[in-house]
């Protein structure tokens, strides 16, 4: 694929959001979309994490797992850089940075298990992304993911005191309000050809 | 305990889709097409029922500060397993599904069940549980699925079930029906089925 990463970083972000036409990092996102600070928080996490492993996976992939033949160890492979990445930053943020670390030290752990990082990793493989390109779509993925969050946490936060069905308050609506936003970042599609 | 009571505990009263809101991205992903999200539940059962049964196995041995890497580890074994088969036997199916297998590994519900079931039961029963959670996934999946493929394409596994007269909601096959129905689908259930009413 030939696309100029920046034309990459903007898809990424608008017309192939990563949660909004690909469903990924839905658990945390509706768990944490209650408030707008914790929400940012996440947000900056995803994004910082998604970048660096999107660079680091496709090195170990392209360097190490290629020239060796073992492709099929991929997604086990995979798991581990995101997992020790994690807990690498958590460590080193501990140490350095401690006024962040206490910002965005809880939701770390939970970047584990979010399809989200796991998801760009796989797409990057599968669309055959060169390096630079797959720096764009981790960062633009990370983007996309942290508006999307964002969004809804402002939405919800205006939802307090609303008539909602009872059956419907908590995911039900959260889940509806996403599918009016994914409708309106359709909108956004055709500036951009990239899948 | 009893095998039929935890096999429907964990399908139906507790489904992980429609009562915990666990594991949503691949049922909202795969459910344009049923062919897709019958394939990609069986994957999703097969990973879950055995690695709850190892983890299960081991859980004595396991020091509980690594036990969650020793849980992954383990899920993402039996997942490559069922990526490779895939790839392998189907691979047009395979295709489709893109990404969705491999993320089977960051999926919510098989960490769910692993923390919440296997660390504290017996294998088999873990196994019944597995099977259980993964049954319940695969039904939820299929009742969106039948929505969206018979409005989207106006077919049902492939197979023509609206005539031509039937004009295509393109709407179905895209991302946003996707979350309205599953919005849908949990507020019938938590009417109907847990009666949950204004105190």
């Amino acid at each position: 694929m030939h696309v100029d990463p920046f034309v990459l970083f903007l898809a990424a972000i608008f017309t192939s959001n990563i949660l909004l036409t690909n469903f990924l990092g839905m658990c945390s996102y509706l768990s944490v979309s209650n408030q707008i600070s914790s929400a940012f928080g996440l947000g900056m996490s995803v994004i910082f994490v998604t970048t660096i492993t999107a660079v680091i996976c496709w090195l170990a992939y392209y360097q190490i797992l290629v020239p060796f033949h073992l492709e099929y160890l991929q997604l086990i492979v995979f798991i581990i850089i995101i997992a020790a990445f994690v807990q690498l930053t958590e460590i080193m943020l501990e140490r350095f940075a401690p006024v962040l670390y206490y910002t965005l030290g809880i939701f770390l752990p939970l970047i584990t298990v979010n399809c989200a990082i796991f998801g760009v990793v796989l797409f990057m493989l599968i669309r055959k992304y060169s390096l630079v390109q797959s720096f764009a779509f981790g960062l633009g993925g990370g983007i996309g993911w942290a508006l999307a969050i964002l969004l809804l946490a402002g939405l919800r936060s205006r939802l307090k005191e609303k008539m909602i069905p009872v059956g419907l308050r908590g995911a039900g609506i959260s889940l509806i309000m996403t599918g009016i936003m994914a409708l309106a970042f359709m909108g956004f599609s055709g500036i951009v050809n990239v899948q | 305990m009893n095998m039929s009571k935890t096999f429907y505990q964990s399908a139906i009263v507790e489904n992980a889709q429609w009562k915990q809101i666990l594991g949503i991205c691949s049922t909202l992903a795969v459910t344009n097409l049923m062919l897709n999200s019958l394939v990609m539940g069986l994957s999703l059962t097969f990973a879950l029922a055995l690695s709850s049964f190892t983890i299960s196995l081991i859980r004595d041995y396991t020091p509980r500060n690594v036990r969650m890497m020793a849980q992954t580890l383990i899920i993402a074994a039996y997942v490559i397993v069922a990526d490779i088969f895939l790839k392998e036997y189907y691979p047009d199916i395979s295709k489709s599904l893109g990404p969705y297998v491999g993320l089977i590994i960051t999926n919510c519900i098989l960490m769910g069940r692993a923390e919440a079931f296997a660390a504290k039961n017996p294998p088999f029963a873990s196994m019944i549980d597995g099977l259980g959670a993964g049954f319940g996934y695969t039904l939820v999946l299929l009742l969106i699925a039948f929505v969206r493929e018979l409005f989207g394409f106006g077919t049902l596994f492939g197979f023509k079930i609206l005539g031509d007269w039937w004009i295509k909601w393109s709407i179905m096959v895209m991302a946003p029906s996707a979350f309205f129905i599953l919005a849908c689908l949990i507020w019938l259930v938590n009417t109907k089925y847990y009666k949950i009413k204004a105190s």
